[in-house]
């Protein structure tokens, strides 16, 4: 139990340090940046409760909000998709979910992928929704939505395969 | 009673999330209105300082540029220095005409911002420098923002680049004023609104802060009009400005004190409520 405590806490800070000091100034083509620190909240892990997941995300975005000038955008989307996993849980892996069995190490590729992406998507266009912030110019917030979730699933998936523990 | 409990705890996860999606959607808000006081900027001391010290190992890594640039300004203001004409052209030479009405501070930038619809800059000044809110920031090549809230060590400005900032500017060549609004698309452009139909713009024109807001002094470049059109009532103008700035490439900033602003403000005060 204390080892998976002390991994998500070395996690949840070395995102927030990797996402400030590095992948903010990325601007790929001007403006397009990953926001790979909702990778905390996708490796959360899975069990019954929701309550930590929700409030440690709003913590996560806030910090980042601090140190980004942003005001809550950051601290809203990450709450929306900390309410909101379970649903693409169930979406991406079916019945495992149901029997809350999943290891995010075994699972298969394809329902991880589609898991990552469903998060993502959602969280950026919350996030973009909220920096934009008029419905106005829903074209900007969808093309930067687009872009900036194909970047981040890109390198979260290469972080996973990276970083994943290799089970025998 | 029993049922609000049990109501409670049934939703509570729903209600934790309406609680704090409603409390960052207040952050969200209160950071489009200009000059709110806000709990989340950067310049506080642990982010600030955070921000410092990496800021330190980053400036090795733009010694060249930043080197070039402060040389460019020496060289205009030896030039100027020398020949002894007040050029409009430059800020600094006009600084000495005003009489001592403006004061100047030197700034580094520790973050810069330019990607995002409100961006944000922090530099590494605060009150203990007699910093304040309200100050205006310039770089050599032209504005950047106005001091939006400090700390004790560190300030926060709202840069140019941001949907909310309203700066007054006119034509270099008339005095034809109007506003400076960005729209969130491309950091080497702004957009500048309301000058009358009637002003002779061209493209390739320069335009300067107005010094209509008692924040900058009158004359500091901003940029040259790329294009411009009519509005959609066809009354004013729209010119869309190429910035001399390149807001994405800031280090040495100067922050100007408006000595005279408070007797201004307090004129205007007094006039406005005869």
């Amino acid at each position: 139990m204390n080892s998976i405590l002390s991994v998500h806490t070395v996690r949840f800070i070395v995102l927030i340090i990797l996402q400030v000091l590095i992948l903010n100034h990325i601007n790929f083509l001007g403006y397009i940046n990953p926001y790979l620190y909702i990778l905390f909240i996708a490796l959360f892990p899975i069990k019954n409760n929701r309550l930590a997941i929700i409030i440690l995300s709003f913590l996560l975005g806030l910090i980042l909000d601090i140190f980004l000038d942003s005001g809550g955008i950051h601290a809203g989307a990450s709450v929306f998709v900390a309410y909101a996993r379970p649903l693409f849980l169930k979406f991406a892996f079916g019945s495992m979910f149901e029997h809350q069995i999943i290891k995010f190490n075994t699972v298969e590729f394809g329902s991880k992928l589609t898991y990552f992406s469903l998060l993502t998507v959602t969280h950026h266009f919350i996030l973009f929704l909220l920096e934009v912030f008029s419905f106005s110019k829903i074209i900007l917030i969808l093309e930067k939505t687009l872009y900036s979730s194909i970047f981040t699933i890109l390198l979260g998936v290469l972080m996973t395969i990276i970083f994943s523990r290799k089970i025998k | 009673m029993q049922q609000i409990i049990n109501f409670i705890i049934r939703f509570k996860n729903f209600l934790l999330f309406l609680l704090l999606f409603c409390i960052s959607l207040t952050f969200t808000i209160l950071s489009h209105s200009y000059h709110t006081s806000k709990f989340i900027n950067s310049a506080n001391f642990f982010t600030g300082g955070f921000y410092e010290s990496f800021h330190h190992i980053n400036s090795y890594l733009d010694l060249n540029t930043q080197n070039d640039l402060l040389s460019e300004e020496n060289r205009n203001l030896r030039d100027a220095l020398y020949n002894n004409v007040a050029t409009s052209d430059s800020i600094f030479t006009d600084t000495a005409s005003y009489d001592h009405n403006y004061k100047v501070f030197t700034a580094k930038v520790i973050k810069n911002s330019y990607n995002i619809a409100n961006n944000i800059i922090t530099l590494n000044k605060g009150y203990s420098d007699s910093i304040q809110q309200d100050f205006g920031v310039i770089s050599s090549k032209g504005i950047i923002g106005i001091i939006e809230k400090t700390s004790a060590n560190y300030a926060s400005v709202l840069s140019i680049l941001n949907t909310t900032s309203r700066i007054s500017a006119q034509l270099k060549k008339t005095n034809h004023f109007g506003t400076l609004i960005w729209e969130a698309d491309s950091p080497a452009f702004i957009k500048l609104i309301d000058i009358p139909k009637i002003a002779p713009v061209q493209v390739g024109d320069t335009i300067i802060t107005s010094g209509r807001s008692f924040i900058f002094p009158k004359g500091v470049p901003i940029g040259t009009v790329n294009d411009f059109n009519l509005d959609r009532a066809e009354n004013y103008y729209e010119i869309k400005i190429k910035l001399f700035n390149d807001m994405t490439n800031l280090e040495h900033v100067y922050i100007i004190e408006n000595l005279g602003s408070e007797e201004i403000k307090n004129l205007l005060n007094d006039s406005a409520d005869e």
